[in-house]
């Protein structure tokens, strides 16, 4: 029997694991090179000064185009600002509030509370602006591809220069390695010292873009390190719970013929 | 087994008005059991746990949850980030799926296994059906309900099989969505029903068990209890049995939740729901995997029926024919580890289903394993075949020619030959 239902559970594992790969590689764009991220592993946590170098990423050039909904400024005290440093960056943007008393719309510095405010007021001006295609909001996009944050990074920088012979680009499109269909609206928005960090970080391209790619998986999954810490201790208790509740089922059945 | 004497005057005192402590003593200590239950019988209490995991924590989300097509996606989001552990709450309800279907699906061929459908079980065993049919419902709502984009295009999908029918099936699925496409009102009736149907699984749970209670488990020989030598009495014995299988059951629940809480999620679905872009590969979850490819791999008429209405109800019918096998089986043995033959169908079976699962997630077009030439469709076309003529063909042909193998003569003798083991 135990040889029967090994071979069994082998023959199904075997299969769904090539399931699982295999459908992934499916489509007309390579799968991403597997990048190294902080947060890898059971004990990765988020390198803080790497989240602030990806914010200042997207601030400085994703945001000219890209929402970030889900995000208030209150969040960022999540990649180690301060309530200052929160305060000065929410009052750097014009939020519209109201209708006040009058019943007029009006425009206020931003305060902690407030959610990023974002680049377009809709889908119809963004796309407008944008030869037709919406950019999409940034907060979730690090878990809402394939392959996640080695899918983001492989896509911003995964531009050729030319679309390779015969392959026929429209009006406005780039040629994008990892782009499912290869034609992306989005002209490469990353280059050597495309934004000034100041904590001697080199500034390459692959470098801006693993820090945005590293802010915007904090965006999508805040709560990682919180959900990792609390798991190991979960995990650590319910192994030695179980190894005393084996202990005691060992110690009740020891008289039972089974 | 006599009544119980009750020394503590406040139980007394309940227990003569309302016994609810001789009905426990009745169905934990004096509810016989086998003595020789592998780990293989632990799923069904573990089923139920997760079951009771997530009615609790699906209260605790519908606290702060919006059914609106224009805040749905935004309120789990809040739940997930400004909702105090709304995270973990929301993690284990979308892992807890995944694990109810997990548990449910080893019991199931577990029970298919031991004959665990045969007489006197047959009532226990449709009982059983009728959860799974009822969890599936649920599963499906369940997943309508973040308002992602596979949220949206898996309802669209699902709902329009029932276009299929005849005459009745386009009004039919108007009627399902509250207008004329997946919209608001389907989301809300899909929440009230979400919510609904935990308890009517519940109820049949109940049913489950009091026809477990009638007939008593069955075991690893297939041998009925026929001495109290064979039993032993569910507390604490398999009290303790069912808690240590819990324990190691929860490491490996919470490993997901904690450390891989969308492994077996959809990306897409982190895309709020958008009724102008298709994703290119609508796949619904895991686990309705192997239905979805026998609903695909019927891709011809007969009969002048068409295409899709074969397909759903090919579908229905991998289920429906499971109410029949009880009278499908023809051996007189319960246990396939005393049929020689018939236990290597099995295995083709549960292999099999691994098959049609991987055929419902690829593209019908693609190459099953990358084979050159063989494409998934096809495959997922003979694993259907196998399917059905495992349970029309197989079961009733082997078990009236297959010689089992001698049964023992009771549980105690193949416990003391240490027949368990084999």
């Amino acid at each position: 029997m135990r040889k029967f239902a090994l071979t069994a559970i082998a023959a199904a594992f075997a299969l769904s694991a090539f399931a699982g790969t295999s459908a992934k590689a499916a489509g007309n764009a390579p799968v991403p090179e597997a990048q190294e991220w902080s947060w890898q592993g059971l004990f990765g946590t988020y390198d803080r000064a790497q989240l602030q170098r990806g914010f200042q990423v997207y601030k400085g050039i994703c945001a000219g185009c890209h929402s970030l909904r889900f995000i208030a400024f209150r969040n960022l005290e999540g990649i180690g600002f301060n309530e200052d440093q929160i305060k000065a960056i929410a009052a750097e943007y014009d939020i519209e509030d109201g209708p006040n008393d009058d019943g007029d719309m009006f425009t206020r510095p931003g305060i902690a509370s407030d959610y990023f405010p974002s680049p377009f007021p809709n889908d119809k001006a963004a796309a407008a602006s944008n030869g037709g295609a919406i950019p999409p909001d940034l907060s979730l996009m690090a878990k809402a591809r394939l392959h996640g944050p080695d899918y983001v990074f492989a896509l911003l920088t995964g531009y050729e220069e030319e679309a390779p012979e015969g392959f026929d680009l429209a009006e406005g499109k780039y040629y994008n390695h990892y782009f499912p269909g290869h034609q992306i609206s989005m002209a490469p928005p990353l280059y050597d010292e495309a934004v000034e960090y100041t904590d001697g970080t080199p500034m390459t391209m692959e470098q801006h873009a693993h820090d945005v790619v590293a802010f915007l998986n904090w965006t999508a999954q805040p709560e990682l390190e919180a959900r990792k810490s609390m798991g190991m201790k979960v995990l650590l208790f319910l192994i030695v719970l179980t190894a005393m509740l084996y202990a005691v089922k060992r110690k009740i059945w020891r008289d039972i013929e089974h | 087994m006599s009544a119980p004497v009750w020394n503590n005057k406040v139980v007394k005192w309940v227990d003569d008005r309302l016994p609810v402590f001789s009905m426990l003593h009745h169905s934990a200590y004096e509810y016989p059991t086998p003595k020789n239950l592998s780990y293989m019988w632990n799923f069904g209490s573990l089923a139920g746990f997760v079951l009771v995991t997530m009615i609790l924590s699906g209260i605790f989300l519908v606290m702060n949850y919006t059914p609106h097509a224009d805040m749905a996606f935004w309120s789990v989001e809040r739940i997930m980030r400004d909702v105090n552990y709304g995270w973990l709450i929301r993690y284990i309800h979308m892992n807890g799926a995944s694990m109810f279907f997990i548990c449910v699906y080893i019991h199931i061929f577990r029970g298919l296994y031991y004959g665990s459908y045969k007489a006197p079980r047959e009532m226990l065993w449709w009982i059983g059906i009728l959860i799974l049919l009822a969890m599936m419902a649920t599963a499906f709502m369940g997943y309508v309900l973040p308002w992602g984009q596979m949220s949206f295009w898996g309802a669209t999908v699902i709902t329009n099989l029932f276009s299929a029918f005849p005459i009745i099936g386009d009004p039919l699925v108007t009627w399902l969505w509250g207008g004329f496409s997946v919209d608001n009102p389907t989301l809300n009736r899909f929440f009230s029903l979400h919510y609904l149907m935990p308890f009517v699984i519940l109820g049949l749970v109940v049913l489950h068990v009091w026809a477990l209670h009638t007939v008593r488990s069955n075991n690893p020989t297939g041998v009925e209890i026929k001495t109290p030598q064979d039993a032993i009495a569910f507390h604490p014995y398999y009290t303790i049995k069912d808690l240590f299988g819990m324990g190691v059951f929860l490491i490996f629940f919470l490993f997901f939740v904690f450390f891989a809480p969308d492994f077996f999620g959809e990306p897409d679905n982190y895309i709020p729901a958008n009724p102008l872009v298709t994703p290119p590969h609508i796949v619904p979850e895991w686990y309705f995997l192997p239905f979805y490819a026998i609903l695909r791999s019927i891709d011809f008429t007969v009969f002048g029926i068409p295409a899709k209405l074969l397909g759903v109800l090919a579908m229905f019918a991998s289920i429906i024919v499971l109410f029949v096998i009880p009278w499908l089986d023809t051996s007189k043995v319960r246990s396939s580890k005393f049929r020689p033959v018939y236990k290597w169908f099995f295995l083709i079976l549960f292999i099999d289903c691994f098959i049609l699962g991987y055929c419902g997630k690829k593209a019908p077009d693609d190459y099953f394993m990358g084979i050159e030439g063989l494409k998934v469709i096809t495959v997922g076309q003979l694993a259907t075949l196998y399917y059905f003529a495992h349970f029309l063909l197989v079961m009733p042909i082997v078990g009236k020619l297959e010689r089992p193998k001698p049964l023992p003569a009771s549980i105690s003798e193949s416990v003391l030959k240490g027949g368990a083991n084999a």
